[in-house]
């Protein structure tokens, strides 16, 4: 047994490269609970994050009573990280949970029947699609329902209430992985895998703080750098996170100048000669304005402009360009920051410019932030079309219409999809008057929260909030729908490395919760939404029925589905796609022959300008002729918008800790996730706190032009003139809605303002002042575990789980599980 | 030669764009990605203007009477208001860039002519950017005119 709280990544499994990665099967059981308990052990994959462990559910009287890790799956062999071990089951079975639909009277959300709740919903939706039209209407769902989910609710919305207006929280998370990729490569898809970590040279983490955000994939790292033969690791963050103490190079960039900094690189491999010319000749496009943007960036200006050391500039380079297989990986220090497609379009450069893709450890994870984050844009419910088609594209329209057998004018796709800031936009100015919010908590997750709460509460919007708990906007809503959680429900989810797992149902859910599924069948059927020939528009009733039906929709394009079926995921590991005839066994990796779906009768967008976000028309792109060449794109740095001044001397940026998940509807109700993290704090550098005569524990005011969040101080380790705040931390549990007197969230301070191609916002990039308001009386509340460690080791006391966070970890059980396909290995 | 004369409406018209771009910015700063995006486009604007001077100086100032009135580009009047206003305004703001960009195209076919390598150059990369600016104008306008003339109040 091994407390998880306290060992985050547990015991070492060192491993060289080239070798499988050790089996370590981690279990964890409720207190007094035995294996010999256990009545059943159910089939599923962790939904705590984008890693997508595989996992069994243990179930003992109809009760989830623990979980332990998949020894055969390829993405976790055995392991879950403590979000897993604690939060997945614990944060479900809870007596919070909302059991019986809520509608507002009188002001006031009281209890009432399924039948009168949907009618409400029904009639709202019937009376404005009468009034005003589609348009009125917006869904903003989520990461973390189902592929069948997704795929349901984008044919209602495209098809039945044809609104372009139809986004997901994964435009927080994951928007840029999949904007950078369609530009590079034509089209979403990830061309790495996890695989690629046992296989590689180096490792490069850009604004990817791995060692916190997928625990799981960190110790296969870990594992690694234990063994012979480690890779190098080189990471870019303006925090001393848990990857940059393990970097061979840590560049500390101010935030808001990735895109310098990429420059800078690109140009080091250009000038140095580390290109392979043969390959860029093949394979790409643009390389002379790639060669023009970066030509400036010479390692000293980068230095300037980044405040980081010209040295390590050239060594950074130096190891990507003279390394013999590369990883990178990407995520939010990058997508949520300023030009942040432009800057993770540069790490496809990167490789691209090397032809380090497609091959054993050279590979790309453009990461994703949420579980099922994959799903929202393969299906379309982020807006997009489902199956990666092109809304620019007619034919795909068309191909669409016939798989719905739907009137293709019926599908909106006569401008780009909604994206969510402008749906929220388009709600606050009154021109959206219906808004279905499922699995997302916008009252606390979007920028400037003071904003996103009035509008909310607007009377001429009706809200429909679907959760499991009674949520900062579920507070806000005419219509509560309480939904199945994970383990409660069945259905299938695709994770970074493009792993399709089925998560299998363990239990009832509580009182007369419904799964997100049954809830949008039921509006399609209350609604009667018709296909072209009068039968009902959505046809099935239920998970495996929805699968089929969007393995239909997936035949012949990039997330290729047609091989994959209930019946092949149970037992066994999860699958990466594409599946098909071809690949009976699923696919490793992406772009093998360095052919990619930029084809202008296959890609899945025509491109933008990264700087403004201009489309590329169709008659543009097909002049260029890309005939499955990548692109390389290219864009000027450009200072980020709000740079620290006079009045707020100082740079903000937000980010996660290890031990929640979002705004802890489910992390902060699970016992040693909540008493690990169990309050908001913010990050001050030493030297910044020193000048602010703040000390450890302190309580101070951090105020931007938006708004302010008084909190405990934690004198870290980031950069100077950095502040950092844990966004986890809405009002559920002090004081409801709205801050109150004890402001804490961290989007308090966030700036409303997104990238002009992915349309991620801006979270980490703003500036604000900090002032002493009292004394502390004790260290803040902030974990020791990780990157928000107390400068002074020994001045805080560390963080431990104690009895509740015991697991038990049972190493090398087994053979590792060999890599997915016989194509790795025949 | 009236290049001169094409030289100075295109100098004049630079400078109107970037004080039109500059106003949408300001005046509908409620949409964060048209006040941004404005505001770093008339920047370049600005800088096509600057840039413009030593050429001007190069073949001269126009004459005043060789400089007909109805060459002179129209700024925006006053900043509208709304979801209208803002399909309005950027539409403007579009005439605006549309009479740049050409005018961008045949200074750049003069200077072909004139074999002027400095100012092909310079034509190169402004009337890129240029067509750009129209190409954002498009993509917002088309996002945002079904919903300002269909569901907006
Ligand atoms: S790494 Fe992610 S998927 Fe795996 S156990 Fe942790 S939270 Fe769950």
């Amino acid at each position: 047994m091994i407390d998880r709280i306290a060992e985050v990544w547990g015991t070492r499994t060192p491993y060289e490269q080239d070798q499988r990665w050790p089996v370590r099967v981690d279990q964890k059981l409720a207190e007094g609970v035995g294996d010999d308990d256990v009545d059943r052990w159910v089939q599923s994959a962790c939904v705590l994050c984008s890693n997508g462990c595989g996992c069994d559910i243990a179930v003992k009287d109809g009760r989830m009573v623990g979980v332990r890790g998949r020894a055969t799956d390829i993405v976790n062999h055995g392991r879950l990280g403590p979000k897993g071990l604690f939060g997945s089951w614990q944060g479900v079975d809870n007596k919070d949970r909302l059991t019986r639909p809520l509608v507002r009277e009188n002001g006031r959300l009281v209890a009432t029947d399924w039948d009168t709740a949907m009618q409400r919903v029904v009639d709202n939706s019937r009376r404005l699609l009468q009034e005003k039209g589609p348009l009125s209407h917006g869904f903003y769902t989520s990461g973390q329902l189902f592929l069948e989910e997704y795929y349901t609710l984008s044919v209602v919305g495209k098809a039945g209430i044809r609104t372009p207006h139809m986004d997901g929280n994964t435009r927080l998370c994951t928007a840029t992985a999949a904007a950078s990729m369609k530009e590079s490569f034509g089209s979403d898809g990830q061309p790495g895998s996890y695989v690629d970590i046992d296989e590689c040279d180096a490792i490069f983490l850009y604004g990817h703080n791995m060692a916190e955000t997928q625990t799981v994939l960190w110790m296969r790292v870990l594992d690694r750098l234990a063994g012979q033969n480690p890779p190098k690791v080189v990471c870019v963050d303006p925090r001393e996170t848990e990857v940059a103490r393990h970097a061979d190079v840590h560049l500390p960039v101010r935030n808001g100048t990735n895109q310098a900094l990429m420059n800078g690189l690109v140009r080091e491999v250009i000038v140095n000669g580390w290109m392979d010319e043969d390959y860029v000749a093949a394979h790409t496009l643009h390389f002379d304005e790639l060669r023009d943007v970066v030509e400036p960036w010479t390692p000293e200006r980068v230095a300037e402009v980044c405040g980081v050391d010209a040295d390590d500039v050239r060594r950074t380079a130096e190891i990507f360009g003279t390394t013999e297989r590369v990883l990178s990986t990407v995520l939010q220090g990058f997508y949520q920051s300023h030009q942040a497609t432009a800057a993770s379009c540069n790490v496809n450069n990167l490789h691209l410019l090397r032809g380090l893709l497609g091959r054993p450890g050279c590979g790309i994870l453009q990461m994703n932030g949420q579980p099922t984050a994959q799903n929202t844009r393969e299906t379309g419910a982020d807006g997009d079309l489902p199956g990666f088609r092109n809304w620019g594209n007619t034919d795909h329209v068309a191909e669409l219409a016939r798989v719905w057998n739907v009137d293709p004018l019926d599908i909106p796709s006569w401008a780009p999809p909604t994206h969510a800031m402008q749906i929220f936009r388009y709600a606050e100015q009154g021109s959206i008057n219906f808004l279905w919010v499922q699995a997302t908590n916008p009252a606390v997750s979007l920028p400037e929260l003071a904003r996103i709460r009035e509008l909310l509460h607007r009377e001429e919007l009706f809200l429909v909030v679907q959760d499991l708990y009674l949520t900062e906007t579920a507070q806000l809503a005419d219509v509560v729908l309480p939904a199945a959680a994970w383990g409660e429900k069945t259905g299938t989810f695709t994770n970074v490395n493009r792993t399709v797992h089925l998560s299998d149902k363990a239990v009832e859910p509580p009182g007369e919760a419904r799964s997100d599924l049954d809830i949008f069948l039921d509006y399609a059927h209350r609604m009667d939404f018709r296909d072209r020939d009068g039968n009902p528009l959505v046809p099935w009733s239920d998970p495996e029925g929805a699968f089929h039906a969007w393995r239909e929709c997936t035949r012949g394009r990039p997330c290729d589905y047609t091989g994959l079926s209930y019946e092949r995921f149970r037992g066994g590991s999860g699958i990466p796609w594409p599946c098909n005839d071809e690949h009976p066994d699923g696919t490793v990796r992406l772009y093998e022959d360095g052919v990619f779906p930029t084809d202008p009768d296959y890609c899945e967008t025509y491109g933008h300008d990264l700087v403004t976000g201009a489309v590329v028309g169709e008659q543009a792109y097909r002049a260029m002729n890309p005939a499955g060449r990548a692109l390389l794109k290219a864009a000027p740095y450009q200072p980020p918008h709000e740079e620290p001044d006079e009045d707020y001397p100082l740079r903000y940026t937000s980010g996660r800790t290890v031990y929640h998940w979002h705004t802890r509807t489910k992390t902060g109700r699970a016992e040693p996730l909540d008493r690990a993290a169990p309050q908001a704090w913010v990050e001050l550098a030493e030297e910044d706190a020193e000048r602010l005569g703040v000390i450890e524990g302190d309580i101070v005011r951090v105020a931007s032009r938006r708004g302010e969040i008084v909190v405990a101080a934690r004198i870290g380790r980031g950069r100077q003139g950095v502040v950092f705040a844990p966004f986890h931390y809405g009002y559920w549990d002090t004081d409801g809605v709205g801050p109150g007197e004890h402001p804490r969230s961290a989007n308090e301070l966030t700036i409303t303002e997104w990238d002009p191609v992915s349309k991620q916002p801006v979270y980490k990039v703003a500036a604000v002042r900090v002032d002493k308001v009292a004394t502390g009386d004790g260290p803040a509340p902030a974990p020791t575990t990780a990157a928000s460690r107390p400068a002074r080791p020994g001045t805080v006391r560390p963080t431990v789980g104690g009895s509740e966070a015991m697991a038990d970890e049972r190493i090398a059980p087994v053979e590792p599980p060999a890599v997915a396909t016989r194509e790795e290995h025949p | 030669m009236k290049l001169p004369v094409y030289l100075g409406l295109l100098r004049e018209a630079e400078r109107v764009l970037a004080e039109s771009f500059r106003q949408v910015a300001d005046g509908h700063a409620a949409e964060p990605d048209v006040h941004f995006l404005s505001h770093t486009l008339a920047q370049q604007c600005l800088a096509h203007y600057e840039a413009l001077d030593p050429i001007v100086q190069r073949y001269g100032e126009a004459r005043q009477e060789d400089e007909p009135e109805r060459l002179h580009a129209e700024g925006l009047g006053r900043i509208r208001s709304g979801p209208v206003g803002l399909l309005r305004d950027l539409q403007d703001v579009y005439m605006l860039a549309s009479v740049v960009e050409i005018t961008w195209k045949l200074v750049g076919q003069a200077a072909e002519a004139l074999r002027d390598r400095e100012l092909l150059e310079l034509v190169a990369r402004c009337h890129k950017e240029t067509s750009t600016h129209l190409d954002w104008l498009k993509t917002r306008m088309e996002q945002t005119a079904p919903q300002a003339l269909i569901a907006a109040q």
